[in-house]
């Protein structure tokens, strides 16, 4: 059964060591539980990023929460490079898992289909092989003889996203964006906030079931009202561009990295 | 002298007719002027009845026909449906090669970029592969990649994609898969071979008469200057805007 619990005790469910999947920013990122899992001081993440990050990563990777990043880039979009990344990326603090994007969705859907691999096309050549030894490259054992890269599943221990709405039987309303139904398939538990929880049965109808991600998948939910703020949830409300611009700006100096996130966090209390 | 303005003009111009024959195309996040480009192939194709050309932003709401996922771009170019695609790079080599992974040894690169997206892959499944960069100076176009994010050509895998042409705010190169290289196709005005060549790190084919690249016509400008910066300001206002007030 979802339970259905504070955005605290959501978050309290990330624990130091683990695997999270987090997804892209325009598919709903969970900014409220990312910040009350800093707050608790979690470490030593792996974090993999579905299949690219920006201000989520950023915040995680200069709050020291991150051991191992697994992605196909972070970038602040409009608003230029991600600066903890950098700086993380010249210290060499982080175990870097270089990746690209279809690759990071080819092993999440290995994982959904409980297989250990799978192929995918092109990479070939790239120097992404060189540094990603768990990434083969193997003679087709079927079909046309050719080469073909095979990469290993994902199975993340955790995969956490924001939505608009469940309803109270712990069904998700996630839209087009299949990739939040491959992370919950792939993970071991999905954790979820939204910005409500509504009386209806989102499964009631076949126009309302099918953008749904069913409970089953669901571990458990809370609400957290702006939940993707200062970034975007589609449908709900725009990106902050003038608070990511801030962001981007101060966390330019490790000094002024921690000023922001002491207001980051603060601010998501008050809103809590 | 050229103004930013009529620079940009050019490029988008020139993206156009880059796409020519091409029926759908994707555009990465953040590329207003390939966006640009490929609106105006669309308006000049329905205004001349030619076929209908589709567009995919990625991270556009409203120019995202996909429904399942971010995995469908990639399974629609493995299928062949995506005939074009614009790629670029902190560094490009001669090769056709590009970089977006960062300067010097790996992983303590000394400038690090975002990272690779999704060009590992679709620079081998896309046929028509736009290489779009409007820095032209050396520390882009080296010699060697310091990491190669996606290589051009791999004569040891059969693939349908690769570079077709490189488009910078001087010049525009064709991509020769055979050679494995590039040749100068024309010098936007007022650069000359001369220019390009002090700017460009790595060696290249050269014709014996280089052309200059044409400047948009009247009708593509009025295209250009009314519907497609119309068009283009639901997704890109912000430039759209500077576009507009340049005019």
């Amino acid at each position: 059964m979802t339970e259905i619990v504070a955005l605290e005790a959501l978050a309290a469910r990330v624990e130091s060591g683990q695997s999270l999947a987090v997804p892209v920013d325009r598919s709903g990122v969970a900014m409220a539980a990312t910040a009350a899992i800093i707050a608790d001081g979690i470490d030593n993440l792996h974090l993999v990023c579905v299949p690219i990050s920006g201000m989520q990563a950023d915040l995680l990777i200069g709050a020291g929460a991150i051991k191992t990043l697994e992605t196909s880039a972070v970038s602040l979009g409009e608003a230029g490079g991600a600066p903890r990344f950098g700086a993380a990326v010249r210290a060499g603090s982080l175990t870097l898992r270089d990746a690209t994007c279809p690759a990071i969705h080819a092993g999440l859907v290995a994982a959904q289909h409980g297989v250990p691999f799978m192929p995918i096309a092109g990479i070939i050549g790239s120097d992404l092989l060189e540094v990603r030894p768990d990434w083969k490259v193997i003679d087709s054992p079927v079909g046309e003889p050719r080469k073909v890269v095979v990469v290993p599943a994902i199975k993340p221990d955790v995969a956490l996203f924001h939505a608009p709405e469940a309803d109270r039987a712990g069904n998700v309303r996630i839209g087009r964006f299949r990739e939040l139904a491959t992370m919950a398939y792939a993970a071991r538990r999905t954790l979820v906030t939204v910005e409500r929880i509504v009386d209806r049965n989102l499964l009631e109808t076949e126009d309302s079931a099918a953008g749904v991600l069913p409970s089953l998948y669901v571990d458990a939910i809370a609400v957290a009202e702006r939940g993707s703020w200062p970034l975007a949830l589609w449908d709900e409300y725009p990106a902050d561009e003038a608070e990511i611009a801030r962001y981007t700006a101060m966390a330019r100096s490790e000094d002024g990295f921690r000023a922001y996130l002491s207001t980051f966090l603060s601010h998501r209390k008050q809103v809590a | 002298m050229q103004s930013e303005h009529e620079r940009r003009e050019l490029l988008i111009a020139t993206i156009a007719d880059l796409l020519d024959g091409i029926r759908h195309v994707a555009v990465g996040a953040s590329s207003p002027i390939p966006a640009a480009g490929a609106m105006l192939l669309r308006a000049r194709n329905a205004r001349d009845g030619k076929p209908p050309v589709r567009i995919s932003i990625l991270g556009s709401q409203r120019h995202n026909f996909f429904t399942n996922g971010g995995i469908e771009l990639f399974d629609c170019a493995a299928q062949g449906r995506v005939d074009a695609f614009f790629l670029g790079g902190g560094q490009i080599d001669g090769e056709g090669n590009i970089n977006l992974v960062g300067t010097g040894d790996y992983p303590r690169t000394d400038v690090r970029w975002p990272g690779s997206f999704g060009s590992a892959y679709l620079y081998h499944l896309i046929p028509r592969v736009i290489l779009f960069r409007e820095e032209h100076s050396p520390r882009v176009f080296v010699p060697k990649v310091d990491f190669v994010s996606a290589r051009a050509t791999t004569p040891e895998v059969p693939r349908r994609g690769g570079p077709y042409a490189l488009l910078t705010n001087m010049a525009l190169f064709d991509f020769d898969r055979e050679a494995g290289g590039f040749a100068l196709r024309s010098v936007h005005p007022p650069f000359t071979p001369a220019d390009i060549r002090k700017n460009t790190g790595f060696d290249y084919a050269e014709p014996e008469v280089v052309r200059e690249t044409p400047r948009p016509d009247g009708a593509t400008l009025d295209l250009l200057r009314g519907q497609i910066l119309d068009e283009l300001a639901e997704t890109y206002p912000a430039f759209a805007r500077s576009m507009t007030q340049a005019a």
